[in-house]
């Protein structure tokens, strides 16, 4: 589909986020290995962030200064970026077909050394894109008074990670009300229920404690996903964090919120399956 | 000796005046400070450029990575701290973010090696050019002197890429001028000589031309190298340095597991193999203590690397044969003697006695 930055419809979204779905499911069967639970549960969220209208992108022109930046910290989940970033026109649909393979643009975690365009760093030792999206947030409000906004998503697991809360003291202290993360709130990581691994509970009175603006959000519902992401932007002097509830494996029935679909690919026949109900929801 | 006649200032001096200089001529210069800044120096940026310093309290994980985020926003960010702190507290993120990356990021890591002296093992940080080289793309320097240290900086603000600057908190012998050549992974050879070779890095470089001193004394003359860059390494250097001289020493303020020493010895086995001896930390943790004691303790003075040459000439010449330990320094039986840190040197049984009677008194 051709790209715009015009805002879409929370139906046309619904389409979109199928779409990308359906692709997350073609790659990880072709890939054979890969994470399916977090891509496919956060397809809303990558839907109306890039092709919502939300961020200021031009996919022939990855570059293009000024810019918004996304920042994916939670690396693994990259089968969304990839399928949405192709999508969106940064780069041709037939090369999601290679995925984690040998000398492939789009690497298992992503690599900022195989310049894939619409990658901005490299992530996927977890906590550390934060940290990254803050310093490019930092540049653009403090350095350059641009009004470029930058916005990065991290799992709810990823929480557990020390260098996440450097981080989010540093954003608050230096007010980057141009910088939005977005917690894809799964409740789900690789041994188990997050809770169960490692509690994380309250989120939102700890990002409220760092004095963030916390909003948050059924990340399935993509009107409420455009509204909460024009409602950080309105906010002043604060960094947001939109704490988006989703379901790990969404959309697909055998996957959806089951923790144990966190790292794995589909088989063939599950693909098959996952693909025929992904066109009937759609 | 005329080795006492030059002024002693620290390596980290350098670094904080060339930072200024830097931000003078280029405004995406940025600073980031991790708590410590009048202690590495950073201090002196803050004062002339305070928009452009940043605050980033005690978390080095986050400074390092945030530094990445202003690089790749096209900064150029330097973020300085003690070397224990900001080369391997931070090292998944300066392999990941930094590195891997290729994030234009300067680290400057102070407080290296044993003579940071009272503060002991935790801060004296021995293990960082062990790790650093190892890292793709990352740019490593350990200048000699207060000088080169100004030098050094300035070329790896000028360069494109992740680079660290190690240097040190006290003050050391100013023996290199403004005219002195300096080129990032060009070695200078400071002393001419065909007999021994001796390469060193940072304050090293100052006991290593003493010792060959004490050594022509004796007959014998050392090729002195200050190594400045061990990443990229001046293989050339290393190289002739064997063919010309037959026997090699290495001298740094850091383990030799990993070290230059380790550096330069695959360099020569590979090219050109001849004995060689290293003189630096030995396997062990630092402690505390004067630097000078330190440095005698640990086996890093003059002395220890002037024992080390007459040794690997020896080693040479056939005699020795047999295995040595990586932590012998110098010949057997001899002063100075196999270096395994000392224990605890306080007579703890006076001292108790003494407490005891001081309180039988009260």
């Amino acid at each position: 589909m051709p790209y715009t930055n015009e805002r879409r419809t929370p139906e046309k979204m619904a389409e979109v986020a199928t779409e990308i779905r359906r692709d997350i499911v073609r790659m990880l069967v072709e890939a054979k290995s890969g994470h399916s639970g977090g891509p496919l549960g956060s397809a809303d969220i990558f839907a109306v962030l890039y092709m919502g209208g939300v961020m200021k992108h031009d996919p022939a022109n990855p570059h293009m200064p000024g810019r918004d930046r996304f920042v994916l910290s939670a690396g693994h989940m990259c089968p969304v970026l990839y399928a949405t970033l192709a999508n969106a026109g940064y780069f041709p649909k037939s090369e999601l077909m290679t995925l984690r393979k040998f000398g492939t643009r789009l690497q298992g975690h992503p690599g900022r050394d195989m310049e894939l365009p619409g990658i901005e760093t490299s992530s996927g030792s977890l906590g550390q894109g934060l940290s990254i999206a803050v310093g490019m947030a930092m540049a653009e409000k403090l350095l350059d008074h641009s009004d470029a906004r930058v916005y990065c998503l991290t799992g709810d697991g990823e929480l557990q990670e020390g260098s996440i809360w450097e981080s989010v003291m540093s954003a608050a202290h230096y007010g980057l009300d141009n910088f939005c993360m977005i917690v894809d709130n799964n409740d789900c990581q690789i041994d188990g229920r997050v809770p169960d691994v490692m509690n994380v509970y309250p989120i939102r009175a700890k990002f409220e404690s760092f004095n963030f603006h916390v909003i948050d959000v059924d990340g399935h519902d993509h009107g409420a996903l455009l509204r909460a992401f024009d409602e950080a932007r309105s906010v002043s002097g604060r960094p947001t964090c939109i704490i988006a509830k989703t379901y790990m494996g969404a959309g697909v029935s055998f996957m959806q919120d089951r923790f144990e679909w966190h790292g794995k690919p589909p088989s063939a026949d599950q693909a098959a399956i996952a693909l025929e109900e992904l066109t009937r929801t759609s | 000796m005329k080795f006492e006649k030059y002024d002693s200032k620290a390596t980290r001096f350098g670094f904080g005046e060339a930072l200024v200089a830097l931000g003078e001529r280029d405004e995406r210069v940025v600073v980031l400070g991790g708590d410590i800044t009048g202690s590495v120096m950073t201090s002196y940026f803050k004062e002339r450029f305070p928009e452009r310093f940043f605050s980033m309290g005690i978390a080095e994980q986050n400074a390092t990575t945030v530094a990445a985020g202003l690089a790749l926003s096209g900064k150029i960010p330097f973020f300085a701290s003690y070397g224990a702190f900001c080369a391997l507290r931070n090292a998944d993120q300066l392999r990941i973010s930094v590195c891997y990356n290729e994030a234009n990021v300067k680290i400057g890591g102070g407080h290296s090696g044993i003579s940071v002296g009272p503060d002991g093992a935790t801060h004296q940080v021995l293990e960082d050019i062990a790790y650093l080289h190892a890292l793709p793309k990352m740019t490593l320097v350990v200048p000699c002197d207060y000088v080169e240290a100004r030098k050094a900086t300035i070329a790896i603000g000028e360069m494109v890429g992740p680079a660290y600057i190690r240097f040190g908190r006290e003050a050391t012998p100013v023996f290199t001028k403004d005219d002195t050549p300096f080129t990032l992974g060009k070695a200078e050879v400071f002393r001419e000589g065909t007999d021994v070779a001796i390469i060193a890095c940072g304050p090293m470089v100052w006991e290593a031309l003493h010792a060959a001193e004490v050594l022509s004394a004796e007959g014998i003359e050392a090729r002195v190298i200050n190594m400045h860059t061990i990443k990229p390494l001046d293989t050339a250097t290393i190289a002739a340095a064997a063919r010309d001289c037959g026997a090699i020493v290495t001298a740094e303020e850091a383990q030799i597991i990993g070290g230059l020493g380790s550096a330069v010895a695959q360099v020569v086995v590979k090219n050109h193999p001849v004995p060689m001896e290293f003189v630096g930390v030995t396997d062990t943790f630092g402690g505390s203590g004067t630097p000078d004691e330190l440095m005698k303790a640990f086996g890093l003075t003059h002395d220890f690397i002037v024992a080390s040459v007459r040794k690997v000439l020896r080693r040479r010449a056939g005699e020795l044969d047999g295995v040595h330990e990586m932590t012998e320094v110098g010949m057997p039986g001899e002063e100075p003697k196999n270096y395994p840190k000392p224990g605890v040197v306080f007579p703890i049984d006076e001292l108790v006695a003494a407490d005891r009677a001081t309180e039988q008194v009260a």
